[in-house]
């Protein structure tokens, strides 16, 4: 068949590695021990080593299907029912939507790269984003792809399996100023380890002298703990203390829709003027990405 | 024992925690620097801004003819049975919600590219095609623009005038954007001698975008034989075909005969690429279902291609979405169900096009001095009226309807209720 000219370039490409974490699934998969056992990738399991839907998810899909469920587009920043709700659950009653310009995204991941996209756009390319050290593998190749300067904060210690407050707080404020700091809301990935919240306390304050730009990653609320209040802890403290936050949040894990993709991204403005020009900039960024997301 | 209560004996009480949470949470707002003051507004976008400025129109007859969105004769958004189907089949198999692979589900994939390149395609036989499941159209253009970009492209031909969209999808990957000539306003015709032309000065190993058919927004498309010669010019120059599909089945109501120009190019031994979207011809626009498939040499390419597409993905947004490909899988996968999904994407067709026939007859019925041959010799989703700025700004302004700036005018939105209005309408704003 035809081979010159305007597909010779896929001849030079070479073969990828496979991803850390999803390449181990598809070698599981692919094992045939009668005694494998799966305990890389993130998806809870019950007693049975099964996935589980959750009832009320079952209860909601229910009604869906009952009331007849129309298929439009969304608008580009998604379902913003939605979106408060999802708001609500994460911010308590200190929401204040009016000035918090808010998107649907594809769950964390999507959420992470719209904001990093926002932050190389209005922060700059090369701005650094300070990552904890270690923290989940895919943040750093979505921040590198969005143009940002990856840095990393010391965080946790294999001496004492504990949190190295004091490389951390060091290491922050050693940060040039305006940095992005990313910060894990609540069960750590991959240490499962947690700042107390005299610790949080003390985290604000090194970011704050600063002036970083706090950017919360929320994978667990109510998962964590089991009380989704308790795991929106760290979060609330933040806004109390005044950091104007960005927010990725995750329904993949606590309502069990892993391969929906449902998630928010949200940032925390000084005006309803300063939300609506972040809400046209975040538009500006996901339509030529993917458009709209999924209902 | 509930799972929320197990837990909460597991952590403990939690009074306490909510107690420290209270008393540490200060109440002082000290506002910090304001990181996003100086980010600017930025402009809404022109089709889908349409729909805002139309949903704040409170006039009774008021007519969207913006979005390419389909609707049935009662105006309204139609969900083809056969989804209706699918959906209650996947409800009764309580399916779980877990991560697809980074590649989407590989039956939904299978089944999509069967559907555009024939059940019988060698190259599917011969494993040469690296196939993904993307985020409806868009997703697979930018993901296709990411990976070209990553791996040596710089620009990508597209042809003039396109979708609004493709210009920055592509241009957000990273690549130059340059324009073939396409159409020719004057004769309101493909001008097809522009496009040979501009295609055959197109450096080689150019990534040139194709609309696989129902052009949007023109509705013109090449005939068969136009297309067999555009295969020998890409051959030629060694450039590399990307098709965009988004109205297979949708066009002219026959699928295979809307993959014809794809299935020309897969015969002609072009390593091609295709991106595929379900928006319009399965109904399923808010589910983003598409997919992705880059034609290689030969198997081994197509494993080292699928493992880079995986590298762009996972970054971006990890896995897609999972509902929207299982109702196309419940679908392809039945015979009874494809032949329905078949029939249903026909009925659209049809009525679309006997929108068209009466809108031209209107238009000509109401002494237009302008010919309105175009509006039934186009195709697909639209016609490109030929309108001018000022008209269109004044079809909305002084009658309450709403399309895109170049004239484009979505049929799926005429009605055998609103088609007299509609085209009372545009002699009103084009006659002298």
């Amino acid at each position: 068949s035809f081979c010159d000219g305007g597909m010779s370039f896929l001849s030079e490409v070479p073969v990828g590695p496979p991803d850390a974490i999803l390449g181990i699934a598809q070698a599981f998969r692919e094992c045939t021990d009668p005694n494998k056992v799966n305990i890389c990738v993130g998806a809870y399991r019950d007693e049975n080593g099964s996935p589980w839907v959750l009832p009320s998810v079952r209860a909601a899909e229910r009604k869906m299907i009952e009331t007849d469920v129309k298929k439009e587009y969304a608008p580009i920043d998604g379902d913003q029912e939605f979106v408060k709700l999802a708001l609500q659950f994460a911010y308590g009653a200190d929401l204040d939507y009016a000035t918090t310009a808010a998107v649907q995204t594809l769950s964390g991941t999507g959420a992470c790269r719209i904001g990093g996209e926002f932050f190389g756009r209005f922060l700059g390319k090369g701005h650094k984003i300070y990552l904890p050290n270690p923290t989940w593998g895919n943040h750093v190749n979505i921040f590198k792809d969005c143009g940002l300067d990856v840095q990393r904060y010391r965080y946790y210690s294999s001496e004492t399996n504990g949190l190295d407050l004091a490389g951390m707080l060091e290491d922050l404020k050693n940060a040039p100023e305006g940095s992005v700091i990313l910060l894990h809301a609540c069960a750590h990935n991959p240490t499962g380890c947690d700042p107390t919240l005299e610790q949080w306390k003390e985290i604000s304050d090194a970011v704050k002298a600063i002036n970083g730009v706090v950017f919360f990653d929320s994978a667990y609320q109510g998962f964590a703990s089991g009380d989704a209040e308790l795991d929106a802890a760290a979060l609330r403290l933040f806004v109390s203390e005044g950091h104007k936050v960005t927010l990725a949040q995750s329904f993949a894990k606590n309502f069990g829709l892993y391969g929906e993709r449902c998630g928010t991204l949200s940032i925390l403005t000084n005006s309803a003027e300063e939300k609506a020009a972040v809400m046209s900039q975040l538009k500006l960024i996901i339509r030529p990405m993917y458009s709209s997301p999924p209902i | 024992m509930s799972m929320s209560t197990a837990m909460m004996r597991q952590f403990g009480s939690k009074s306490s925690a909510r107690q420290r949470l209270l008393t540490t949470v200060a109440v002082a707002r000290r506002t910090l620097s304001t990181f996003w003051s100086d980010v600017p507004q930025g402009p809404p976008d022109p089709i889908i801004g349409l729909n805002e400025a139309f949903a704040k129109d409170t006039f009774p007859q008021k007519v969207n003819v913006g979005v390419g969105a389909y609707r049935g004769d009662d105006g309204k958004p139609y969900v083809l049975p056969c989804v209706r189907e699918a959906e209650q089949i996947i409800n009764a198999a309580q399916l779980d919600h877990e991560y697809a692979g980074i590649i989407g589900e590989p039956q939904f994939v299978d089944l999509a590219l069967k559907f555009a390149y024939g059940n019988d395609s060698p190259v599917l036989a011969n494993k040469q095609v690296a196939g993904v499941q993307t985020l409806s159209g868009t997703g697979g253009l930018r993901l296709f623009g990411e990976f070209i970009r990553k791996f040596g492209h710089s620009h990508i031909y597209v042809p003039n005038p396109t979708w609004g969209n493709h210009i920055p999808i592509f241009q957000n990957s990273g690549l130059e954007v340059r324009k073939y000539r396409y159409y020719d306003t004057a004769s309101s015709d493909l001008d097809y001698n522009g496009l040979l032309s501009d295609i055959g000065d197109a450096p080689a190993g150019s990534a040139v975008l194709l609309h696989a058919c129902a052009h949007n927004p023109t509705g013109m498309d090449p005939t068969l034989e136009q297309w067999a010669e555009i295969s020998q010019l890409v051959k030629s120059k060694g450039l590399l075909p990307f098709f965009d599909c988004a109205y297979q089945g949708f066009a002219s109501g026959n699928a295979p005969q809307d993959a014809a120009a794809i299935r020309l190019f897969v015969e002609d031994g072009h390593n091609l690429a295709l991106v595929q979207s379900f928006s319009k011809n399965f109904g399923l626009y808010g589910q983003r279902v598409g997919a992705l498939s880059i034609v290689g040499q030969d198997a081994d390419e197509a494993s080292r291609v699928l493992s880079q597409l995986k590298i762009c993905i996972r970054p971006s947004y990890s896995n897609p979405p999972r509902h929207g490909a299982r109702i196309v899988s419940t679908i392809l996968s039945d015979d009874r169900l494809t032949t329905d999904f078949i029939d249903q994407c026909k009925d659209m067709a049809d009525r679309i096009n006997s929108m068209r026939v009466q809108l031209r007859s209107i238009l000509e019925g109401a002494g237009s001095d302008r010919s309105w041959e175009h509006v039934t010799k186009q195709i697909g989703m639209f016609a490109y009226s030929g309108l001018s700025k000022e008209e269109v700004t004044a079809l909305r302004d002084d009658h309450h309807i709403y399309c895109t700036l170049d004239g484009r005018i979505s049929m799926a939105g005429v009605t055998s209720g609103n088609v007299d209005y509609i085209a009372n309408a545009i002699h009103e704003v084009t006659k002298k």
